[in-house]
């Protein structure tokens, strides 16, 4: 890891004036919570990362661990009326949490764009895939001419490797395969060149054949364009395909962060170790059962004191209770890995040792 | 496509049929079943204490002397290929498409309610536009404001304006502008091409009261509408693209809304055009409606043949049409 850091022993870092360094895309202290009858649901709750571009950032945890509401922040797609966002998103030297809404419009589309989960149900039924791409360019290129538009919509569809471009251009989606539609909707989000790609839960709606075949094309178009990207997952497969980076969160909060092959090859966190031992393997043997994590996630409105995971860690004992009481720092695993950072109370040692006695002769 | 359209004109055909034979069957049945003979039945058109030689010449001339169903065979074919009747040595010839004549007025019922459709059209498309504009947009807004007193209010007056009936609001504005503040008075059928603007001016109170029940229908359709598609995945998707919110509401969330809109709307309109019953009658306009009732006071079986036919006409039409809409407004439906 060649790049330069800006790391605050904890994960909530005091909003500061200016971009806080030189990276593309920088998150701190982003807190998205809602207000709704049965109290403030805390959907993100302090979340400080960064990315370059040419990097991807995989975002990993559970339903409800705030991945998407995360996503959908760094966006500015929440509505001001409902979620209360507040912290800094740096993206290219632009702040745009407190930005104006029209400015973040501009960016969204152009600067930044995004790749949803079902692409049946987010695209336009009665928009032929042509018009939905053309309409996507257009915001952003106004003084482009409707045939222009059309020329660049075929151009996409041909880039994300859709069979007859300039026919299936004027087709509707219900008209695509789900694999298909997955193109097209990334030939709309890669339509203006944008700097910042976020996918979120790209795979999750396709079968497992066409899965491999869209994550190696937003792959490609990465290596090809430069751009950064964060793929939003609770798949640690589709992380280990694409991600330089990953981040794992768990009730609105990091866990772990890190370079994905530290994390997968020194994993840290009894979280991280709970997803990898859930984890289907080809190579596992047959009669190991896949291990599920006891319990389920915590209800955001009364998230657990101390170490939000602490009522479902095996380990938590080992702390003297301050799992229970104190919200563990965000801290680097080791003075040689300053960009492997985890947030638990378990000492290095206890870490290391429950590592490799318990947790990885079950992997 | 073409195959669809040919496939159902040919069901409505059939469609229409059965309405003549039911309405048919239940003017004949009822009476014989209550054990009316057909002679009494022609009592009804004749004047008071009539001779029985004058009763038999009624009743053969009405054709009441038949069997049901060569009298409703001759009523059909005089639809398709015309009638003539024969009183004694005279005959009159009724052209195609021949309802027969008004038992009671001894009038042709075609060119009487021909006449009349001139007034149920006005009256129609003049409220379908204010209440499809008022509805609709009042619906967006509210969606889009959900929760605010615009919202509470124009939903408020939604509620009023679906349960309140007709002939209220109707008399109501009559007492109001046209009595009271005489804003409006003498109203009376203008016919558009005699004076446009009275038209105008004397449907206003019409068209305002029965576009009340139906903008209060469509803003609530419309407001429920906006914010199942509003809080949709595509809504989110076009906010991504950077969209300004208004194409955002208008393109992507209106344009899906609207869709179920347009087949209730075609439904509506076609009902109505088989005659406002209420709306006419309370405001004295000479439409189809008001015939309607008058045939059905009178009993007079051509008349009510021929409102029901057409009604039913309207009615399977504005079907057809919005079926044949619906393709260009959804891309997904396709008929075979």
């Amino acid at each position: 890891m060649k790049r330069p850091h800006l790391r605050t022993g904890t994960g909530t870092v005091t909003a500061g004036e200016g971009p806080p360094d030189s990276a593309f895309l920088s998150v701190r202290d982003l807190r998205i919570h809602f207000d709704t009858d049965d109290g403030l649901v805390r959907a993100v709750d302090g979340l400080t990362f960064r990315l370059d571009r040419g990097r991807a950032l995989g975002i990993v945890g559970e339903s409800g661990s705030g991945k998407s509401v995360t996503s959908l922040g760094i966006m500015g797609l929440h509505r001001s009326g409902r979620a209360r966002v507040t912290g800094e998103v740096w993206l290219d030297g632009e702040e745009l949490v407190n930005a104006d809404p029209e400015r973040v419009r501009q960016l969204r589309g152009r600067k930044m764009a995004m790749i949803f989960q079902d692409p049946l149900t987010a695209m336009h039924p009665f928009y032929s895939i042509g018009r939905q791409i053309t309409e996507a360019y257009r915001v952003h290129h106004p003084d482009v001419h409707r045939k222009q538009a059309h020329e660049r919509a075929v151009e996409m569809l041909a880039r994300v490797g859709i069979p007859q471009p300039d026919k299936r251009v004027d087709d509707y989606p219900h008209q695509f395969s789900g694999g298909m539609r997955q193109r097209a909707m990334i030939a709309m989000a890669l339509v203006n060149d944008p700097d910042l790609l976020i996918a979120d839960e790209p795979t999750t709606a396709l079968d497992v054949t066409v899965q491999a075949q869209i994550l190696d094309l937003i792959r490609d178009l990465q290596r090809e364009t430069g751009s950064a990207v964060v793929i939003i997952t609770h798949d640690l497969g589709v992380v280990a395909e694409i991600a330089d980076d990953i981040l794992v969160m768990y009730a609105g909060r990091c866990m772990e962060h890190g370079p994905a092959e530290q994390v997968f090859s020194r994993p840290q966190h009894p979280y991280t170790w709970g997803l990898l031992a859930s984890m289907p393997r080809i190579n596992r043997e047959r009669q190991d059962r896949l291990l599920p994590i006891e319990g389920n996630p915590p209800s955001l409105i009364r998230v657990p004191p101390g170490c939000p995971f602490h009522p479902r860690c095996r380990y938590a004992l080992l702390t003297d209770g301050r799992s229970n009481t104190e919200v563990p720092p965000l801290v680097p695993v080791d003075a040689d890995d300053p960009d492997h950072t985890v947030a638990c109370h378990l000492t290095p040692e206890d870490r290391q040792r429950i590592f490799s006695e318990d947790v990885a002769p079950g992997l | 496509m073409t195959a669809y359209i040919v496939r159902r004109v040919i069901a409505a055909i059939f469609l229409l049929i059965a309405v003549t034979m039911i309405t048919f069957g239940i003017f004949f049945l009822v009476p014989r079943l209550a054990g009316e003979t057909s002679t009494q039945l022609a009592a009804q058109y004749v004047g008071r204490d009539p001779s029985p030689e004058a009763l038999a010449a009624v009743e053969k001339n009405l054709g009441f002397d038949q069997p049901i169903y060569q009298q409703w065979w001759e009523f059909a074919h005089g639809i398709v290929a015309g009638r003539t009747f024969r009183y004694g040595p005279d005959a009159s010839v009724c052209h195609v498409p021949c309802f027969g004549y008004s038992f009671k007025s001894h009038l042709p019922v075609w060119p009487e309610i021909v006449s009349r459709l001139p007034v149920t059209i006005s009256l129609a498309a003049g409220a379908a536009v204010i209440w499809v504009v008022t509805g609709v947009a009042i619906g967006v807004l509210s969606a889009l404001k959900r929760g605010s007193v615009f919202d509470r209010l124009s939903m408020g007056l939604a509620l009023a304006g679906v349960s309140l009936p007709i002939f209220f609001t109707a008399l109501l504005s009559l007492a109001l502008f046209s009595y009271k503040w005489p804003i409006f008075p003498n109203l009376q059928y203008v016919p558009l091409t005699q004076d446009p603007l009275l038209w105008a001016k004397n449907l206003v109170l019409p068209w305002v009261t029965l576009a009340f029940l139906y903008s209060a229908l469509y803003a609530r359709l419309t407001r429920a509408g906006m914010l199942e598609t509003m809080s949709e995945d595509y809504i989110r998707t076009a906010r991504a693209k950077g969209l300004p919110e208004r194409q955002v509401v208008v393109r992507h969330g209106l344009r899906a809304a609207l869709t179920p809109i347009i087949t209730i709307f075609g439904l509506d309109l076609g009902l109505l055009l088989g005659g406002a019953v209420l709306t006419e009658t309370a405001f004295s306009l000479p439409g189809v409606g008001q015939y309607a009732v008058e045939a059905i006071t009178d009993n007079d079986l051509p008349q009510i043949l021929a409102v029901t036919t057409l009604a039913a006409f309207f009615i399977v039409a504005a079907n057809l049409v919005v079926d044949v809409l619906y393709v260009a407004v959804d891309p997904r439906v396709r008929y075979k």
